[in-house]
């Protein structure tokens, strides 16, 4: 299954375009600006309903517009899926497949599986833990419809303990027994995250490493280790253990909301150490560890979204990237660069299907396998 | 004209009192204002006493503290139902809620809310103490807890469970599974999983 056909009405910088893709290799190139990330933002409503980038649907209406619809066609000609989403403002989002409306709209995540990788996944390395987790929640919860379920319980049970604590410091008061009413709520679902968290973990890592060696040549030793208080203590320990500190700091300290990746290269931390472009390796390398996980989970070759990810690669790591997702393990590919010189000599090099597309004024294909398009 | 800007005081403050009820807005509010100008002196004397005697004379029963006319409501002073079994719940909606069902003949205990650090509602806010009291005395046979399937409402649940624990006493709670008339597909997995588990003969519920 590929995207065969894409058309945007009002989507952002769009007002009307309509792309026919290759079931391999697909490039846009063009200048800041022109709108190539749309593109792919635009394919990533289509597989996860919407915006890698923002969350509020309204924003990616074009300015003065009142409302945007994607539409794409997957697959190839008889079998052609349709799927469709349209957003009126104001109103709420319509999706459809085939003509017919999901009930629920989350329904169609999972059937057409995309993984992009983005400029903007830095923030996993720079940020806090948060993103970190946010980045294991998001792709375990695809497979796992529980695992998203006890976060939420845990959350949830966690707010009410942190506010007991707060209420209990202000007040000058304690009473254990009600705090152990919210911790019971807890145990479970911190037992079950923790179990699937190290379960994705070991899942991607051998993954992980050989893309990194592959990428990188194996000039440097990467590792990826998932670091929770979970691993020598039961929830109920920890909460026992730290009693006395959470009274102090009047939130709870320990648990899952505190867990963490620990993203290293040659043993020390890739966020102190790492160069710009050792630090882009190491996430496009995580990112296509996601892909075999998300492939392997679901049974689904999934897409493979990549935004100005060369942007910081010399052109001999370009051209090794590239001839790694071009292999036969990879499906479907969009790449977006401003470098259209580059990107032209390095699929020249290739022996695969791919368009070239220029964007400018509109999208417009400008090669196809080596040749003009008729 | 827009709604900051009222041409009178009085129109303002009446307007302001509408939209600080749940789910009025200032629109909504205006329209009911204007509404009662237009009424009869009389209705709107009717209607604003009507509203304060609510306040003033509302009286809870002694011993459901569900909203009554008199010391002791209805369903309470109802020889002809059971009460040996008492129904926990969260507020007098639920009371009607079961009561519409037409299938229950116990007593009601309502609690007032559910605990929610978040809210600011212990257990002290709500009538938990009264209810082991009537349990201490020992009339009751079973208590059932019929309290929303929330997080809040479940470890309201447990905490009472808990208490009650040194009472000889059988204490149930609603069953949750399948709603009638639910196309499986489209029913949660956390519920339909739940179903499975706790199935029931075929000869008690579903003949």
């Amino acid at each position: 299954m590929y995207l065969s056909r894409l058309n945007l009405s009002n989507f952002k910088n769009y007002s009307e375009i309509d792309i026919n893709f290759s079931p391999r290799i697909n490039c846009f190139v063009g200048d800041n600006g022109v709108g190539k990330t749309n593109i792919l933002d635009a394919i990533h409503y289509l597989s996860l309903t919407k915006s890698y980038f923002v969350s509020i649907d309204s924003v990616n209406v074009k300015h003065g517009e009142e409302f945007f619809i994607i539409k794409g066609s997957f697959g190839n000609s008889a079998e052609d899926e349709e799927i469709m989403c349209g957003l009126q403002k104001g109103k709420r989002k319509v999706f459809k497949r085939n003509g017919k409306e999901y009930t629920r709209i989350s329904d169609h995540i999972g059937r057409y599986p995309v993984v992009m990788v983005s400029p903007a996944d830095s923030s996993i390395i720079s940020d806090g833990s948060e993103e970190r987790r946010k980045f294991m929640n998001n792709v375990i919860s695809q497979f796992n419809r529980a695992y998203l379920n006890n976060i939420i319980a845990y959350n949830k049970a966690l707010k009410q303990r942190n506010r007991l604590l707060k209420d209990y410091a202000a007040e000058g008061k304690f009473d254990r027994q009600m705090l152990e009413l919210w911790e019971d709520r807890m145990l479970d679902p911190a037992m079950k995250i923790y179990e699937s968290r190290a379960a994705f973990v070991e899942h991607i890592v051998p993954l992980f490493q050989e893309y990194y060696d592959h990428i990188s040549d194996q000039r440097e030793k990467v590792s990826l280790e998932y670091r929770s208080q979970l691993s020598k203590s039961s929830m109920k320990e920890l909460f026992d253990k730290n009693i006395d500190k959470d009274r102090v700091m009047r939130y709870t300290t320990s648990g899952i909301h505190r867990d963490d990746l620990k993203l290293k290269m040659n043993n020390f931390n890739i966020k102190d150490i790492g160069s710009q472009g050792q630090q882009k390796s190491y996430l496009v390398a995580l990112k296509l560890a996601k892909f075999d996980y998300i492939r392997d989970m679901g049974g689904i070759l999934p897409v493979l979204l990549m935004d100005d990810v060369f942007d910081k690669f010399d052109e001999m790591r370009v051209a090794q990237i590239i001839k790694l997702v071009s292999e036969k393990r990879f499906g479907q590919i969009f790449v977006t660069d401003t470098h259209r010189e580059r990107m032209q000599a390095v699929l020249s090099r290739i022996n695969i299907d791919y368009s070239l597309f220029l964007i400018d004024e509109g999208v417009t294909e400008i090669m196809h396998n080596g040749k003009k398009p008729d | 004209m827009t709604f900051s800007d009222y041409p009178s005081k009085l129109l303002e403050n009446a307007v302001n009192e509408f939209a600080s009820l749940p789910g009025i807005g200032k629109k909504t509010a205006f329209r009911l204002v204007m509404h009662l100008l237009r009424q009869d002196v009389s209705d709107v004397e009717r209607f604003g006493d009507n509203i304060i005697k609510l306040k003033k004379e509302v009286k809870y029963c002694r011993f459901c503290f569900n909203i009554s006319d008199t010391d002791i409501c209805e369903i309470c002073s109802d020889r002809t139902r059971d009460h040996a079994t008492v129904c926990i719940v969260e507020n007098i909606r639920d009371v009607i809620a079961i009561e519409n069902t037409g299938q229950y003949r116990g007593v009601y205990h309502v609690l007032g809310g559910v605990i929610s650090p978040m809210d600011g509602i212990g257990p002290s806010d709500l009538n938990i103490d009264q209810l082991e009291k009537k349990v201490k005395a020992g009339n009751i046979n079973e208590i059932i807890f019929a309290l929303s399937t929330t997080m809040e409402g479940d470890t309201t649940n447990y905490y009472i469970y808990r208490r009650l624990l040194a009472y000889e006493l059988k204490i149930t709670s609603l069953s949750r599974g399948v709603a009638i008339g639910d196309e499986l597909e489209y029913t949660d997995e956390i519920t339909l999983g739940r179903s499975i588990v706790n199935r029931t003969p075929f000869e008690t519920g579903n003949k």
